[in-house]
């Protein structure tokens, strides 16, 4: 665990991607470094363990889909979840909410068994994008977050206030202001991707887990987006999981990264584990990890979908 | 009709409701304009229409079993809707509103349970008026009885409508974090199938089997053409079901065409009348969409 994270200076959404560089704690030419925001010295130290997987396995369809994973993130910390398609990324985030069974080891989710804590955690399952013709508002969508589990009619009043008020705060948060107000099936895919984030905020969560949150946006997007989550780790002090497919849009803000195989998973900080040792010993076949001249990463010879496809089915 | 129309609408309406039986059409059509509206407007947004209208297909055999052995109508469509709702909920489902996929088989349902109904009315011979009324609706004859089990039917469909609306609609448009969230959604898929099965056997007293989505889906989606705020859009589905109902049984009334023609005519009238405002409304106010992310 880095004791000082690297800091990006912002400016404003919609900022150009930080050019990812293969060690966050090189010279940063193009970067300030140094404290950018209020983050608390305690909170930059990462103390609580907020996620613990320790020797799981799931079994769907009678396929082992990863055993032998183990896992853990710490208050306060942006970990990206990583692996070629079909590995299980979003099974594991699944398991860790109990919306999947363990087949065996032990997940222990802000201290307690999967499923009983996710009242702490903000959920953003992968998905293509609400249907157009959902003639919803994006207020209500963040609403719904705040007090949608709860039972019998909205009633006027002090809560409802609060709720109303809540869900403010969390549209100017994640600069939804604009837009918030229209169906929410008519937003575009960043849009609606903010919205969406400010939901899975809605009950103050320590810990935030995202499922391809970049998923399906275009490249300033995703560098926005991707800003957005970082600021909330660093600000408003949210653990961050986030499952992708590409590490590169958020390489720049990642504390660590948890790189998934079948038979196991590897975690530390992106330069230790995004190399062609560490992913040809993860997967057994031979991984080039080249370095392009604006410093994305590409990952060769990363081994297709394993053999079994029920994982496939299991995140629809 | 022995008295005929005159301009004078206060006192049209005045002798029309002289009539006990026009009294128990526009109670029951109050009733089930409430109730269509309501449901209606979460099944919209269920994407679950396919499912309401199965569901009130299958209340024609109910009705006509139910006619044939001498029940009243109204118990053969809820019994029927009812168990439908059962089977429907009982299918395996895997899409989003966790319903779809299984359309052949429930289209299949559907085609069985209509040729089941057309046995029973051949087996009530003479029935064959009544099948009119069963398929495309009718405004005599409603009972004060029937309007009492009407009546209770929808206390029962609102108050747990109340109970878990927030909770639904949450499922109905999000169902992963909803389920993350601790909402029971699949539970919650089965008691709103049950509350659309009572709704669709209550409508269908009016509308018949065939003509339900005239209270089901014309008012919802006008009122969703009007707004996107949930609460807005229950109330405005209510109130456009309500002058549907109302003004298409004091035109079915005075008129020799029936009531089930002038319900769809007037939704439809209302519906094609918003989609050109709000068409209009975008042609006017169209300036350029500042680029956000």
């Amino acid at each position: 665990m880095p004791l000082v994270k690297p800091t990006t200076v912002r400016t404003g959404p919609g900022s150009e991607t930080v050019p990812a560089g293969r060690d966050p704690f090189g010279p940063d030419s193009g970067r300030v470094s140094a404290v950018a925001g209020p983050v608390p010295a305690d909170r930059a130290a990462g103390t609580a363990t907020l996620l613990e997987v320790t020797d799981a396995s799931v079994v769907l369809g009678g396929c082992a889909v990863w055993s032998a994973v183990n896992a853990s993130v710490t208050e306060g910390e942006f970990v990206a979840i990583l692996g070629p398609n079909g590995v299980g990324k979003s099974t594991l985030l699944k398991a860790s909410l109990g919306l999947l069974p363990l087949a065996s080891g032990r997940v222990r989710l802000l201290g307690r068994a999967p499923g009983e804590a996710n009242a702490g955690v903000g959920y953003l399952p992968q998905r293509r994008s609400f249907d157009a013709s959902l003639r919803v508002r994006g207020l209500d969508v963040v609403r719904l977050g705040v007090d949608g589990d709860r039972w019998g009619l909205p009633v006027p009043g002090r809560r409802s206030r609060q709720a109303a008020a809540t869900v403010d705060r969390l549209v100017d948060l994640v600069g939804a202001g604009g837009y918030a107000h229209r169906p929410v099936g008519q937003l575009s895919g960043g849009e609606q991707q903010r919205l969406l984030i400010a939901q899975a905020l809605a009950r103050g969560p320590r810990l935030l887990m995202l499922d391809e949150p970049l998923d399906s946006l275009d490249l300033p997007n995703q560098a926005a987006v991707a800003g957005l989550i970082s600021r909330i780790c660093r600000e408003e002090g949210v653990a961050v999981v986030m499952v992708a497919h590409d590490v590169n849009p958020i390489l720049g803000y990642l504390d660590r990264v948890i790189y998934l195989g079948q038979g196991g998973a590897i975690s530390g900080t992106p330069d230790e584990v995004i190399t062609s040792e560490t992913l040809t010993r993860l997967y057994g076949t031979p991984i080039e990890v080249l370095t392009a001249s604006d410093g994305r990463l590409v990952v060769v010879g990363q081994p297709e979908a394993p053999a079994h496809h029920s994982d496939r089915h299991a995140r629809s | 009709m022995n008295v005929g129309f005159s301009w004078n609408l206060v006192d049209d309406i005045r002798q029309m409701w002289s009539l006990q039986s026009m009294v128990s059409a526009f109670r029951a059509g109050t009733i089930v304009a409430v109730l269509g509206g309501l449901v209606g407007w979460f099944m919209v947004v269920r994407k679950q229409s396919f499912a309401g209208h199965t569901l009130a297909v299958v209340g024609f055999p109910g009705a006509a079993a139910a006619v044939w052995l001498g029940f009243g109508a109204g118990f053969g469509y809820l019994g029927f809707c009812l168990v439908a709702a059962l089977v429907i909920a009982a299918l395996p489902t895997q899409g989003q509103a966790g319903y779809g996929e299984e359309s052949a088989v429930v289209g299949t349902t559907q085609a069985f349970a209509l040729g089941a109904g057309a046995l029973f009315v051949a087996l009530y011979k003479g029935f064959l008026n009544g099948t009119n009324a069963l398929l495309f609706g009718t405004f005599l004859g409603i009972t004060s009885d029937q309007v009492l089990l009407l009546a209770a039917v929808a206390a029962v469909v609102l108050i747990v409508l109340a109970v878990v609306g927030r909770p639904l609609l949450f499922a109905s448009i999000d169902r992963d974090v909803a389920r993350a969230n601790g909402v029971p959604v699949r539970l919650l898929g089965v008691v709103f199938l049950v509350l659309l099965g009572a709704t669709a056997a209550a409508v269908s007293q009016i509308t018949g089997s065939l003509l339900v989505f005239a209270l089901l889906v014309l008012p919802p989606a006008t009122a969703q053409l009007i707004t996107a705020r949930p609460a807005r859009g229950l109330v405005l589905s209510v109130v456009l079901a309500l002058v549907s109902v109302w003004v298409a049984l004091f035109i079915a009334y005075y008129s020799p065409y029936p009531v089930g023609f002038w319900l769809t005519t007037v939704a439809f009238g209302l519906y094609l009348l918003t989609a050109g405002l709000s068409l209009a409304a975008r042609r006017m106010g169209r300036r350029p969409v500042p680029v956000r992310v």
